[in-house]
């Protein structure tokens, strides 16, 4: 098994064994929240810090009942309750929590490399939320690992992933993860929306919804962030859902097997249409449910490994390896 | 003895005399197979408890047991205490453990702590009415209160040995070795 992260800050960088780590141990962590009881004990003691300078609902809920389930203490601190509305800078916020001794530290941030500048003031395990317009590892994550349930290897995929790819940290994090996993990434947009250099990264770039989504394997739909839009990027939002709306006509364009995913809130007839979006191809219950998979899965591989960075690596690596080999030893 | 100081202690055949006891001994203290299911601990004990359930089946020609695997990685208590994340494989029980008669099987019965871990991971599934443990090899040296109810072998050793148990399944070959 491949696992050298200290934080996650991003995917960018992150190698096609480390990702599949990840995805394989978030599947093996999809069972407990099956289960009458959906608790195991392997965080007892632990405490998780939730930092959210941004609104948030299903990331905060989601690491929330992640930690919740390992057993993990959680404290949820959000920008409007916490000093940072009486001028605190992020620096000093993050030094007073890691006084407090948290075991991990998730954030989600309205500026882009604000977990980066954290990671640098902490030693515990920084896990991004979401930062600006960067990056948003485990809403990736869980989409990877959602493709590869409905439709097994990532590899030789492609992936249309349409809407507002310039401000969306969702698209880049799984253009780095894709792309690392071998599959073919087209963005779709509006030319406003669409940055040039995305192209430079490895993304197949179309304006024009019928041939970005044409013989796709999966249709990612990007919400409109209407609280990012300062200044106009289309003429309204009646003509962009006339070109960009995803409906069932645009569907039926991508190959028979298609899903549809979408991070969320839905911005319904907007960007995706309510027949779309509860159609039978529509996987974004499923993403929801991944989700607290995946956090679990990367809370369990950084927690743990925090506490023995250093010690550990050196330290008996057979059993780091396959953990029952040397029963005689352990059982 | 071989030159580089292991040694076997179980060929093929002692093997798979002593699971077909251990399948006796269970059928007679349990009575039958009425509420029985097997459970695996991740992962030499899946192939142990593989063939105790066919040695079961054969002897009572048909008994359909639920059989389940439990990985004890989330319960162990050395999570912190200096090795790599270990890998999770996954537990998987298909079947209501309430009120049934659990019998855990693992190859090496060594301190006992991968015991515990395994009890504990199975009643965060229900209330059984009973758990009982086969082990292939009980080698000694206990650091908690648990003993077998079914013994493959008891096998004197001291600490710094290791007990190999290698399974075809798993390793190509049915042995039990002592190393070191």
């Amino acid at each position: 098994m491949a696992f050298t992260q200290r934080h996650l800050l991003g995917l960018e960088g992150v190698a096609a064994d480390e990702i599949a780590t990840m995805l394989d141990t978030a599947e093996s962590f999809k069972e407990i929240s099956e289960r009458d009881i959906k608790k195991v004990p392997t965080l007892r003691g632990k405490t998780v810090i939730n930092l959210f300078y941004e609104a948030s609902t299903r990331t905060r809920t989601s690491f929330e009942i992640a930690a919740k389930r390992l057993s993990a203490d959680t404290i949820n601190v959000s920008a409007s309750t916490s000093s940072a509305s009486k001028g605190e800078t992020l620096a000093d916020t993050a030094r007073n929590l890691e006084a407090m001794r948290p075991d991990a530290i998730v954030v989600r941030h309205p500026s882009s490399g604000a977990c980066h500048l954290l990671a640098r003031h902490v030693s515990c395990p920084i896990l991004n939320a979401g930062d600006g317009c960067h990056e948003h590892p485990t809403q990736a994550l869980l989409d990877l690992l959602t493709i590869r349930e409905r439709l097994g290897d990532v590899a030789g995929r492609t992936i249309a992933i349409v809407g507002d790819v310039l401000h969306s940290r969702v698209a880049r994090s799984n253009l780095h993860a894709l792309r690392a996993l071998g599959a073919t990434v087209r963005f779709v947009g509006p030319p406003t929306l669409l940055p040039p250099e995305l192209g430079r990264l490895g993304a197949e770039l179309h304006t024009n919804l019928e041939s970005g989504v044409r013989d796709a394997d999966v249709i990612m739909m990007l919400r409109i962030q209407r609280e990012r839009q300062g200044a106009n990027y289309f003429p309204t939002l009646d003509e962009y859902s006339r070109y960009f709306c995803l409906t069932e006509e645009a569907v039926r364009l991508a190959r028979p097997h298609v899903i549809i995913l979408h991070p969320g809130p839905l911005n319904r007839g907007l960007e995706i249409s309510s027949a779309v979006a509860d159609g039978p191809y529509s996987v974004i219950m499923d993403q929801v449910t991944n989700g607290v998979a995946v956090r679990m899965a990367l809370l369990y591989l950084l927690v743990n490994r925090a506490k023995t960075a250093g010690a550990g690596d050196a330290l008996e690596p057979a059993i780091a390896a396959e953990p029952r080999r040397q029963t005689g030893g352990r059982a | 003895m071989s030159e580089n100081g292991s040694r076997m202690v179980m060929d093929p055949v002692a093997i798979q005399r002593a699971l077909v006891r251990i399948a006796h001994e269970i059928l007679e203290r349990n009575k039958g197979t009425a509420e029985l299911a097997l459970v695996g601990i991740r992962s030499r004990g899946i192939y142990l408890a593989k063939r105790i359930q066919r040695a079961i089946a054969e002897i009572e020609g048909s008994a359909n047991i639920p059989f389940g695997v439990v990985d004890i990685t989330l319960y162990r208590d050395d999570l912190d205490r200096g090795l790599q994340n270990p890998v999770v494989q996954g537990t998987d029980i298909p079947f209501p453990v309430g009120g049934k008669r659990i019998l855990l099987v693992d190859d090496v019965l060594f301190t006992g702590r991968t015991i515990r871990a395994a009890m504990d991971a199975l009643v965060d599934f229900g209330r059984p009415q009973s758990i009982q443990l086969a082990v292939l090899v009980d080698r000694g040296h206990r650091e908690l209160p648990i003993r077998a109810d079914y013994v493959g072998k008891n096998l004197p050793t001291s600490r710094r040995e290791q007990v190999q148990v290698r399974l075809a399944e798993a390793d190509g070959v049915d042995e039990v070795v002592i190393e070191g």
